[in-house]
């Protein structure tokens, strides 16, 4: 159980630093917008970096689907 | 998605793929995106989307899901503009706006108009990226703001401002009032606080789990490693009690100040008792400790606060709207009567100002030259322009529609009248009748309960046992502590403000699902609320055997420069353009077709061409116009406001909700009753001023009548504002929207049925969550009065309790099933979009 008595101080450091980091990322403006990193990821813009044997046709997907 | 696309570009399709506006029949405008030809409505919108598909942003169409692009007027007056935007390159007018103005590179915060969705800004920040010298721009969906940063030595901002505008939005510099900026920094500090809260909790939440787990199984505990655990709780605690809590502490201080019992004070009371209690009990080694308890206690109450707050800022910018309806620029006339481009800031009273047709006019003032007809849509919401000579007045903020025509400013900025409306209807909201929050009700009683139950427990433990008096009363204050009697409301409000902004409503006032949910009353105004607020042609009457298919394209040959509302109506049949048009104001227009010549107006200035007598009109009721050529008459035309699609049916909704429903309106003419009874509405108020409407609305109010107003135009903002709860259309101007307590973005009225269902939900959900928390504490407070709670019970109790009321709230954002019928029906008409926003 001794270990704890060590544990503990390092587990308060690592809640400091956890403090520091949250109020660094609030003040360098990353919360300042909650709403569109949300779809950002969404977006395909990779779309020349696909090589084309690996393209799929779009429209046998289309014809799949009907 | 795939299957939608394809649905989209039909062969039939009528609206245009990038704005959704209808598509005038015979116009051929095609864009092609993604291997498809897709039909546009417009030249401008043609030009965005080529301007998109050239930039290789193509993939928008598809980031964009159903939300549709802003209708693009401005391009086609880009030319003109560009003129104007080069005033922003200049030193004196970059001051206000421009930080680090003499360094290479400089940086603005612009405001954008037309964002509706993240593919918008997916858009914009890939497209305004890849221009040379641009180092960063970053938009901001929820505000719709944008960072922008150049090299001053290689593009000019006027440069970038135009390329935004090239793919369909606008930019104006943006200064922050200080209210905003204050608002900003008051956001970063409560996302601090809540991530304080956050961390702080869990910590101790750890450290307490140990100490409750050897309790719980019997084996205990080393003194030295309880007395460690209970030190490192505190030090975690303490940042939450003292930083992320304060909040409470001020308010409950204020409000006891101000001798009104608030929920903060029994929050208060819990919080701060629990923690000095704990601190006491930590350092001299006695008694219980609650960190863990205040603290999640803490965290729960600011999520609370937190999400009420996003809600409240998705309102926007409510201080700048009075910016956008003022033009940047104005062309002065100087001593040597040459024309010159200034800021309107610039303009002096006994400036001599020229306007042209098309432009918004930049101060009040008097017209010294020229004649002409003036839109005065933004202030008073009725889209008849209204004939305008020498000596008239005219107010800034409204467009000048047929001839340029000079004025003498007689008063700028702060004095001018609709910096004056802005004046009054502050005075106005600041005497708005403050509608207490349910929990506050029962907050008042709490409070009591509280103390005095405390008081009493203290007292009879004393007798019974000194030296546990003081730890039962801590439990019994922790215990009953009113964690989710204070989220009981606001969750249910949040959940329910977050669901109806989905649908296609936006409250941004606190109370209006509350007088929502009481209502008796719905006032509405006619001219854009009740009606589409345009003209459209209702029926064409043909005379001497002229088939109406060719009338109409005729009067559309005729119409087809001008800016009037009735040429506006003729767009439909629009085929080609008439040769030497002539306009007289207020009379009509005079054209060629084929060598001969057409006139389109008044029967008098008509008939005058082929000197013929006037044909009789069909009917009195409406109004009508006459097409003739210099031989005869050929038709009438029948010009009137439409009526909503959906309102026929929402007014009956709203009456089915046992709603009574009036007309309130400035308009004296016979459609007003028309429109009435088609309706089945039975109590009109016609041809009223905004004194008297307001005036209306508060006999209603004083009668006991809970109302709630609809309404569009800046005339209807007195009457919007002094009335309990106001709505106003999407489509209205920005005034009036920042001024409502709620925005139909929809423009649908049906919504408002749903919204009053949804606030009478609400209303029960809140009932329901506020028993289920009272129920908790009459259950936990004897046994936490007969000392059987231990702190872990406590913990576990107020979590339980708090996740229940915020389950219950939850209900409120599921969809209701008639809902989803109407979405079956709805992918093939994306037609209520915020046109002209």
């Amino acid at each position: 159980m001794e270990i704890v008595i060590i544990l503990i101080p390092i587990a308060l450091i690592l809640t400091g630093l956890a403090f520091w980091a949250f109020f660094w990322s609030v003040n360098s403006g990353q919360f300042d917008d909650l709403d569109s990193p949300a779809h950002s990821i969404l977006y395909d813009d990779d779309e020349d970096m696909i090589p084309d044997d690996a393209k799929v046709d779009k429209k046998d997907i289309k014809h799949n689907h009907d | 998605m795939e299957a939608v696309e394809t649905l989209v570009s039909t062969p039939e399709e009528t609206q245009c793929y990038h704005c959704g506006s209808d598509i005038p029949p015979g116009s051929s405008f095609y864009t092609r995106i993604n291997n498809e030809d897709k039909r546009m409505c417009c030249p401008g919108c043609q030009a965005v989307a080529q301007t998109i598909v050239a930039g290789g942003l193509d993939s928008f169409y598809r980031h964009r899901g159903n939300d549709l692009s802003p209708t693009t007027t401005d391009l086609i007056e880009l030319e003109s503009l560009t003129k104007e935007l080069a005033l922003y390159d200049s030193r004196e007018i970059q001051q206000d706006f421009v930080h680090n103005l003499d360094t290479e590179q400089p940086s603005a915060t612009l405001v954008i108009e037309g964002i509706s969705c993240a593919a918008c800004v997916w858009l914009l920040e890939n497209h305004i990226n890849k221009q040379p010298g641009v180092v960063k721009f970053s938009v901001n969906l929820t505000n719709h703001r944008a960072q922008l940063s150049w090299q001053s030595s290689e593009v000019k901002l006027s440069t970038l401002l135009a390329e935004i505008i090239r793919i369909g939005y606008k930019a104006h510099p943006y200064h922050p009032d200080k209210e905003e900026q204050l608002l900003a920094k008051e956001s970063k500090r409560s996302i601090i606080r809540l991530g304080v809260a956050g961390i702080g909790s869990m910590q101790a939440m750890m450290f307490a789990a140990a100490i409750y787990a050897a309790e719980i199984a019997g084996t205990g505990m080393d003194e030295k490693y309880v007395l460690l655990m209970r030190w490192a709780s505190m030090v975690v605690s303490t940042p939450v009690i003292l930083y992320a809590s304060w909040p409470f502490l001020k308010n409950a201080i204020r409000d006891i100040k101000a001798r009104h019992l608030t929920m903060d004070i029994p929050v208060s009371i819990a919080i701060w008792g629990g923690y000095f209690a704990s601190i006491w009990a930590t350092v001299f080694n006695t008694g219980e400790i609650y960190f863990e308890s205040v603290t999640m206690f803490a965290f729960f109450l600011l999520i609370g606060r937190f999400m009420e707050m996003k809600a409240r800022q998705r309102t926007g910018r409510a201080g700048n709207a009075l910016l956008n309806l003022i033009p940047a620029s104005a062309l002065r006339i100087n001593e040597q009567g040459e024309e010159e481009l200034v800021s309107a800031t610039a303009l002096q009273p006994g400036d001599r100002i020229r306007i042209k047709p098309g432009q918004t006019i930049p101060a009040d003032g008097v017209i010294v030259r020229g004649f002409s007809s003036i839109d005065e849509s933004a202030l008073t919401g009725e889209y008849m322009p209204l004939s305008k000579k020498v000596d008239d007045k005219v107010v800034g903020g409204t467009i000048n529609i047929e001839n340029p025509i000079d004025l003498e400013v007689t008063e700028v900025g702060e004095k001018s009248r609709i910096s004056s409306i802005v004046r009054l209807l502050e005075r106005a909201q600041s005497e708005k009748p403050y509608v207490a929050r349910v929990a506050d009700h029962v907050a008042r009683y709490f409070v009591g309960a509280t103390l005095i139950v405390a008081t009493c427990v203290f007292t009879a433990w004393y007798f019974i046992d000194p030296s546990k008096a003081f730890w039962v009363t801590l439990a019994v204050l922790v215990v009953t502590c009113p964690c989710a009697l204070s989220l009981a409301t606001p969750t249910a409000l949040t959940a329910a403000t977050g669901t109806l902004r989905q649908r296609g409503l936006l409250i941004t006032r606190g109370h209006v699902l509350e007088s929502f949910s009481k209502a008796t009353h719905i006032i509405f105004d006619k001219t854009g609320t009740l009606t589409e607020g345009r003209l459209a042609i209702q029926e064409t009457y043909p005379l001497n055997g002229t088939s109406p298919a060719d009338a109409l394209m005729w009067g559309a040959a005729l119409e087809a420069l001008s800016e009037h509302p009735i040429g506006r109506a003729f767009i439909p049949w629009y085929c080609f353009s008439a040769e030497s048009i002539e306009n007289s104001v207020g009379m009509g227009i005079q054209g060629e077709i084929n060598g001969v010549r057409y006139r389109i107006g008044t029967p008098s200035y008509v008939m005058e061409l082929s000197g013929q007598a006037i044909p009789e009109m069909p009917d009195q009721q409406r109004q009508w116009i006459l097409l003739g050529n210099e031989k005869s008459p050929l038709a009438w035309f029948a010009l009137d406001d439409q009526i909503r699609r959906e309102t026929r049916q929402a007014i009956r909704e709203l009456k089915a909700l046992g709603l009574s429903i009036e007309i309130l309106t400035g308009d004296t003419s016979p459609a007003v009753q028309r429109i009435a009874e088609k309706l089945d509405i039975d109590v009109i108020n016609s041809g009223m001023s905004p004194e008297q409407k307001l005036a209306r609305i508060e006999t209603l109010q004083a009668e006991g009548k809970q109302t709630i107003m609809v309404g569009d135009g800046i005339n209807d903002i007195p009457v919007l504002v002094g009335a309990q709860t106001s709505v106003s259309m999407g489509a209205a101007t920005d005034l009036a929207k920042t001024n409502a307590d709620a925005v139909l973005t929809n423009n649908n009225l049906q919504t408002l049925a749903e919204s009053i269902r949804m606030a009478r939900k609400t209303r029960t959900i809140i009932k329901e969550n506020l028993g289920l928390s009272l129920a908790y504490n009459v259950i936990a407070l004897p046994a936490a009065a007969m000392g059987l709670v231990p702190p872990y019970i406590a913990a576990i109790g107020m979590t339980a309790s708090s996740l229940l009321v915020t389950g219950n709230a939850m209900r409120l954002t599921r969809k209701p099933r008639e809902l989803k019928t109407n979405l079956a029906e709805a992918p093939k008409k994306p037609a209520n979009i915020n046109a002209g926003t």
